[in-house]
């Protein structure tokens, strides 16, 4: 019996290659990771927290697209410096988050508080200072566009990122991606996160 | 010189084929809304893809803006929605998942640049009463 010629097999499954190629996506999804707050627990009480007026940066989005921070105009630029500034103050100005001492060990167990950037980051007993009640919030109208909001978003955990990676060049002598993950959480517990996902006003005519 | 075999290369296609068809997956669905992503430089990689949703807003693609004209629409699965129906979408697909994948359930946000916020709040509020409250803000990498 003559065996079945099979020299086509290749070209069939090329062909079935290529369609799965064609159809299917690999393209991995990136973004901005958020936690939106739960629902309030009745429709009337509104959960607002109270926040000091010195730990908190209100961040404004006109209908126009016009940035404000607190009381003044600001360009897309300004947002990051500023952010920094306020999420920092190294200089413990009395406008800015209050700091409050707070122990992390791996931190203070590093060579922070031999380096020369230590008076930004400790006391001189070598207390750790933590700006840890700061929030910031980024209130929108209901016409402002997409692209302005998540750039806002964007420079804002630029603001950390940076931050972050100070410190983490400051204390262990690397970026803060190189870090492993033990020293990663604790600079995070240094710079937590706080980005409030709060429920917008409508701000457009008072502007 | 004696020829070289090929027998074997039916095999070899089909296992490149077969880790095609592992690594990626079909496409969930057809837009029917025209979204450019904004971009960002701070963007961090979605973790896991099979326990995220997707929400598409945009304005309808060229093919259908005769048919529904020109206003920002949300896209739910293969079709336009409103926000009212954004709760049930996220219970039939967290329903879907694994008691031990429903922590990770996160929603992606797939965005046009242009969108009013306004449309983008209503989707957030209707997230948060659905108890979804993972969610990613889809963007592309910005080069420079």
């Amino acid at each position: 019996m003559p065996s079945l010629n099979t020299t086509s097999t290749a070209d069939i499954s090329f062909m079935l290659l290529i369609f799965f190629l064609v159809t299917t996506s690999m393209d991995t999804d990136r973004g901005l990771g958020r936690t939106l707050p739960k629902p309030p627990e009745d429709e009337e009480q509104q959960n607002e927290i109270d926040v000091k007026e010195r730990n908190l940066l209100n961040i404004r989005v006109n209908k126009d697209n016009y940035l404000m921070i607190g009381d003044d105009f600001v360009s897309l630029a300004d947002v990051k410096p500023r952010a920094k500034e306020f999420i920092a103050n190294f200089e413990n100005l009395s406008n800015l988050p209050e700091r409050n001492p707070k122990s992390i060990e791996l931190l203070e167990n590093s060579r922070l508080s031999s380096s020369p950037e230590a008076g930004k980051y400790m006391t001189a007993s070598g207390k750790l200072m933590v700006t840890d009640k700061h929030v910031i919030s980024v209130q929108t109208d209901r016409g402002t566009s997409y692209w302005v909001y998540f750039e806002v978003q964007n420079e804002l955990v630029a603001a950390y990122n940076e931050l972050r990676d100070d410190l983490a060049e400051a204390a262990f002598g690397r970026h803060y991606e190189n870090c492993t993950s033990e020293e990663q959480e604790a600079i995070r517990h240094f710079y937590p996160q706080k980005i409030s996902e709060a429920e917008p006003k409508k701000y457009g005519k008072a502007l | 010189m004696p020829e070289l075999s090929t027998s074997s290369l039916p095999d070899l296609i089909f296992t490149i084929l077969f880790f095609f068809m592992m690594v990626t997956s079909m496409r969930e669905v057809t837009l029917k809304v025209r979204i450019q992503k904004p971009v960002g430089t701070e963007l961090e990689k979605l973790a896991r893809k099979s326990c995220t949703s997707f929400i598409y807003i945009g304005k309808p693609t060229e093919m259908l803006k005769a048919q529904y004209g020109e206003g920002t629409r949300i896209q739910l699965n293969d079709d336009y929605a409103e926000a009212t129906e954004i709760y049930n979408f996220v219970m039939s697909d967290r329903g879907e998942l694994a008691e031990i994948d429903k922590p990770f359930y996160t929603i992606s946000l797939k965005v046009d640049r242009e969108t009013p916020m306004g449309i983008v709040t209503d989707v957030k509020q209707a997230l948060r009463k659905a108890y979804a409250l993972k969610i990613v803000y889809s963007a592309d990498q910005k080069n420079d």
